[in-house]
């Protein structure tokens, strides 16, 4: 086993775990923070294969991983902040007990 | 494979584990705080320093701490009284094992194992800043308008309603 190959399957597991995360938990907060995890799987994906691609001195893998962290940092100050304006309505941040647009 | 890579991904992991099934969310954060610096460490080992840095401090900097200041406004630190997991958990966690069985057997059918690998390079700051200033100027600007969006975006949805005055 090379050690593209061992980055891969340690991505495929962070992506594994955040997934499980973001499906199994009750706190908002967590499934927002099982999505970053995916997002960091991904990025761990991109900085492997730049590595270990044929051509590292074109820099492709390591600007898409810059321009990926900017987007999830984006995306968590807004997820965050959806979280708090959820909670001002509901007064919770379990998930199964806001079921107030169930009809 | 290096002991290096190893001691780094079996940090991660612990970290990511931990942060997903943990009971208190200050723990949960704290936690993932660890896997996010495992993973900084391995973009240094991979000899992406710009990368390294940039998630320590947007994630180990900003993110944790962002998610800290969110469950103390929430109040929901402190260990949880009901169960943490939904009623669901079983059908999520198959999907979540399926999913990873099915990424694993396609890296290990892929041709990906018997490839001879390149010689080790480094991303020097240098040539980041040039392609950043050159190439992907426009997606730079792009990001930067998105950021400012974003920024804006929370503080709305975080204020406080106006309450109405009869």
């Amino acid at each position: 086993m090379n050690p593209l190959t061992g980055y891969l399957l340690l991505s495929a597991l962070i992506f594994s775990v955040g997934l499980a995360g973001a499906l199994t938990r009750r706190s908002a907060i967590l499934v927002l923070i099982g999505i970053e995890l995916m997002l960091n799987a991904a990025n761990l994906n991109f900085i492997a294969f730049w590595r270990y691609g044929p051509n590292p001195a074109a820099l492709t893998g390591i600007m898409f991983a810059i321009f990926s962290i900017s987007i999830a940092a984006a995306e968590a100050a807004v997820g965050l902040g959806i979280i708090l304006a959820a909670y001002r309505h509901s007064q919770t941040t379990e998930l199964d007990q806001m079921n107030s647009m169930k009809g | 494979m290096t002991v290096t890579f190893l001691i780094l991904a079996a940090l991660t992991l612990a970290g990511t584990v931990a942060a997903m099934a943990m009971r208190n969310l200050i723990h949960c954060v704290l936690a993932l705080t660890l896997g996010f610096a495992g993973l900084a460490a391995l973009y240094l080992l991979l000899g992406a320093q710009f990368v390294g840095f940039t998630q320590v401090l947007v994630y180990v900097g900003a993110v944790a701490i962002l998610a800290v200041f969110v469950i103390m406004m929430t109040q929901s630190a402190g260990p949880a009284m009901q169960p943490i997991f939904s009623s669901f958990w079983m059908t999520g966690s198959v999907v979540a094992a399926a999913v990873f069985v099915v990424l694993a057997w396609a890296i290990c059918r892929s041709g990906f194992a018997s490839q001879v690998l390149p010689p080790p390079v480094e991303a020097a700051v240098h040539p980041i800043g040039d392609a950043l200033m050159h190439g992907y100027v426009l997606p730079l600007e792009i990001m930067g308008l998105l950021l400012t969006a974003a920024m804006i975006g929370a503080v709305v949805l975080a204020m406080h309603e106006k309450r109405r005055t009869p």
